[in-house]
């Protein structure tokens, strides 16, 4: 099957971004952390990927690395490409040249307050890249300010911005990042954690725009998010990464309703649902992620997986293709594993 | 039932200088029964934190009082009080990076309480001391070393030991979970739901998860603006909700499932909360709601039982 798929891929037309074999290191006093440790995902326009797990398994490093926000040294990006549109992007001059970032891919961070520059007006901010990458003069690129201030349903757009960072509340200054990030047009918007910081309340009316944005644009949406609930409002696509690698991929419901990886039921599992017939125990995944300066040989959930085979030890296992492009990374799902957990959902045994 | 603690009128302001006045918490009247877990909801700004402190002294009352198991306590505390109080409440901090002393070994944050609250020897503190790490789940022998030493979760459950030590009665757990990951949110809560069990704690719950707070909640109440709005059965509250903040609360809280989330109508608040320095005539939502009436911009609703359910809403509309 997994020849199958690629076999098939080949004939497609190239995706907006194709990440291949990305491996990314870090130089520390204590030894290389190996924060990436090889990771496949490509997306299309219009399409919203998730990037779910806990922190530290890399997440946020792989969309970093594609915008050239890894600091090298101490960062390198090891091995891997990232085409957009068929273009290598990983390349140091792209990173040097900033053909990329802000202007090809936008970008979104957790907290708003630290990632926007308190000495500037929020129109100058977003006025900037529109001066940088397209040659606006500062008067047209501050009346396009406006515009997007206004695409972003920010009340009063003209007078706000006009003011800084600190007189904007923290949902205000998400709709003012967002701003920011759309200015170029960009076709991927990389989205990390936007609403981790803000109320239930103010986090429907961000992750609402973003969908009316993207609706609006045809943009691709990276999401990366620890929160299940946000994914399953967002995603088409969703990816499930552990201890740097993506243990889990596919399309939102064959990963909610057929999730095949005993980390992505874990993930469920420590989650109070809220539908009142399925309400179960939460149940904690006990222990915590492993320790990236000596990755573990075979696969990384296994000290802490309740299925836990001698393969998982020796060995990290390749994708095993269930149902189209959904696979699972576990040795679960080899044709010779003795185990079937119920609670995993396994490809039906075809003739 | 027996009532525990009984919030009667609180009322906390904070003078801004220049006249203005913070109306952070206004005329709360909240009773919790013994072994009872009361869930606070509510947007950042809504007061939650402030009335979970004051409750237990760490703030001065403006208004009103707090009685516990049927005494009164006292309006301002000091020192005394508090030594009088440890053993009974303790709490819960948010933030387990800010809210352990980092020049202290984890014995020494831990043991504190005992030290001063009560008359045991010190190979008896450091006994207890180890048994409270074991007992939230880490190793005797991390007494010697400090919080930094620690991850989140961890340094989370040094505040759980730090407050339980004491063997208090009542505990306000103040978004105990929200700085942690899925895996180890579920843990803490576990291991408080344990510790509820076997030394029969009442506890107030406090978090802006509304999926947590019904999953460990028995009553649910909601916040808003520096008054209550809405209280009832946790499950009842969530599936039946009366208030209509609540209901847009309930309505923006992402679950995770896509087949719910498909079928949600978007029912997206507009807005952000009002600044609690000029706080609206009338009914605080008011300029929020969607379904305001003129009598709202003018009086402020009391919050009254329902007909037919176990309930407490502050709003017109009933």
């Amino acid at each position: 099957m997994s020849e199958m798929s690629n076999v098939l891929h080949k004939k497609e037309q190239e995706p907006l971004l194709k990440v291949e074999g990305l491996e990314v290191e870090f130089d520390t006093y204590g030894g290389i952390v190996q924060a990436v440790r090889g990771v496949n995902f490509s997306i299309e326009a219009n399409e919203t990927l998730a990037i779910v797990g806990e922190s530290g398994c890399g997440k946020s490093v792989t969309v970093q690395s594609m915008i050239g926000l890894i600091p090298m040294p101490p960062g390198r990006i090891k091995a891997g490409s990232a085409r957009l549109r068929g273009r290598e992007i990983l390349g140091r001059e792209m990173i040097d040249g900033k053909a990329i970032r802000g202007s090809e891919i936008g970008m979104i961070f957790q907290d708003p307050m630290t990632s926007l520059n308190p000495t500037m007006t929020i129109g100058d901010q977003i006025a900037e890249p529109l001066q940088v990458h397209r040659g606006y003069s500062y008067r047209q690129a501050f009346s396009r300010a406006i515009e997007l201030l206004e695409m972003s349903k920010i009340p009063e757009a003209k007078d706000r911005a006009r003011q800084y960072p600190f007189e904007f509340s923290g949902g205000m200054l998400q709709r003012a990042m967002i701003a920011m990030a759309i200015s170029c047009k960009p076709s991927i918007l990389i989205a990390d954690e936007p609403t981790t910081a803000l109320d239930v309340t103010i986090q429907a009316q961000i992750l609402d725009l973003l969908k009316d944005l993207q609706a609006e644009t045809g943009m691709a949406i990276i999401l990366i998010t620890h929160d299940l609930g946000v994914v399953a409002r967002m995603a088409d696509e969703v990816a499930v990464m552990y201890a740097g690698k993506i243990v889990e991929h596919g399309n939102l419901d064959d990963v909610f309703y057929r999730s095949a990886h005993p980390y992505t039921v874990g993930l469920r599992e420590a989650m109070p649902t809220n539908d009142p017939v399925k309400q179960h125990k939460l149940e904690p995944i006990e222990g915590s992620p492993p320790d990236l300066f000596a990755p573990p040989k075979g696969c990384g959930y296994n000290p802490r997986c309740p299925y836990a085979m001698n393969a998982c030890e020796q060995k990290h296992p390749d994708e095993f293709y269930l149902l189209g492009k959904h696979y699972s990374r576990c040795w679960l799902h080899h044709p010779q594993s003795q185990q079937k957990p119920e609670s995993l959902y396994f490809k039906e045994s075809a003739s | 039932m027996t009532v525990l603690l009984e919030s009667i009128e609180l009322t906390k302001h904070f003078s801004m200088g220049k006249g203005r006045t913070v109306h952070a918490v206004d005329q709360v009247t909240l009773a919790i029964a013994e072994k009872e877990i009361v869930g606070l909801v509510g947007e950042s700004g809504s007061g939650k934190s402030t009335f979970g402190k004051t409750l237990v002294g760490l703030h001065s009352k403006t208004a009103g009082q707090v009685k516990f198991k049927g005494k009164v306590l006292p309006q301002k505390y000091r020192s005394g009080d508090f030594q009088r109080m440890a053993t009974s409440m303790q709490m819960i901090f948010q933030d387990p990076y800010s809210s352990l002393n980092p020049r202290m070994t984890v014995g020494e944050i831990i043991g504190e309480g005992l030290r001063l609250h009560s008359a045991e020897t010190n190979a008896k503190v450091k006994e207890k001391t180890a048994e409270w790490l074991e007992r939230v789940g880490m190793h005797g022998d991390h007494m010697s070393r400090y919080p930094h030493e620690f991850s989140g979760g961890q340094r989370q459950r040094i505040g759980i030991a730090r407050a339980m030590i004491l063997e208090p009665e009542f505990v306000v757990c103040d978004e105990p979970i929200s700085a942690l990951d899925v895996s180890v949110q579920a843990q803490v809560i576990n291991l408080l739901g344990e510790l509820k069990d076997k030394m029969g704690l009442t506890l107030l719950f406090i978090a802006h998860d509304l999926s947590m707070v019904r999953y460990v909640s028995d009553r649910m109440a909601v916040m808003y603006l520096g008054s209550l709005v809405e209280i009832g059965p946790a499950d009842e509250v969530y599936f039946q909700p009366k208030h209509p903040y609540t209901e847009i609360l309930v309505n923006s809280n992402p679950e995770p499932d896509p087949e719910t989330e498909r079928g949600r109508l978007s029912t997206t608040i507009q807005g952000e909360i009002p600044s609690p320095i000029n706080v609206p005539e009338g009914c605080r939502f008011a300029s929020r709601c969607p379904k305001v009436m003129d009598v709202c911009k003018h009086e402020t609703p009391q919050l009254l039982p329902l007909k037919d359910l176990n309930r407490q809403v502050a709003c017109h509309l009933y």
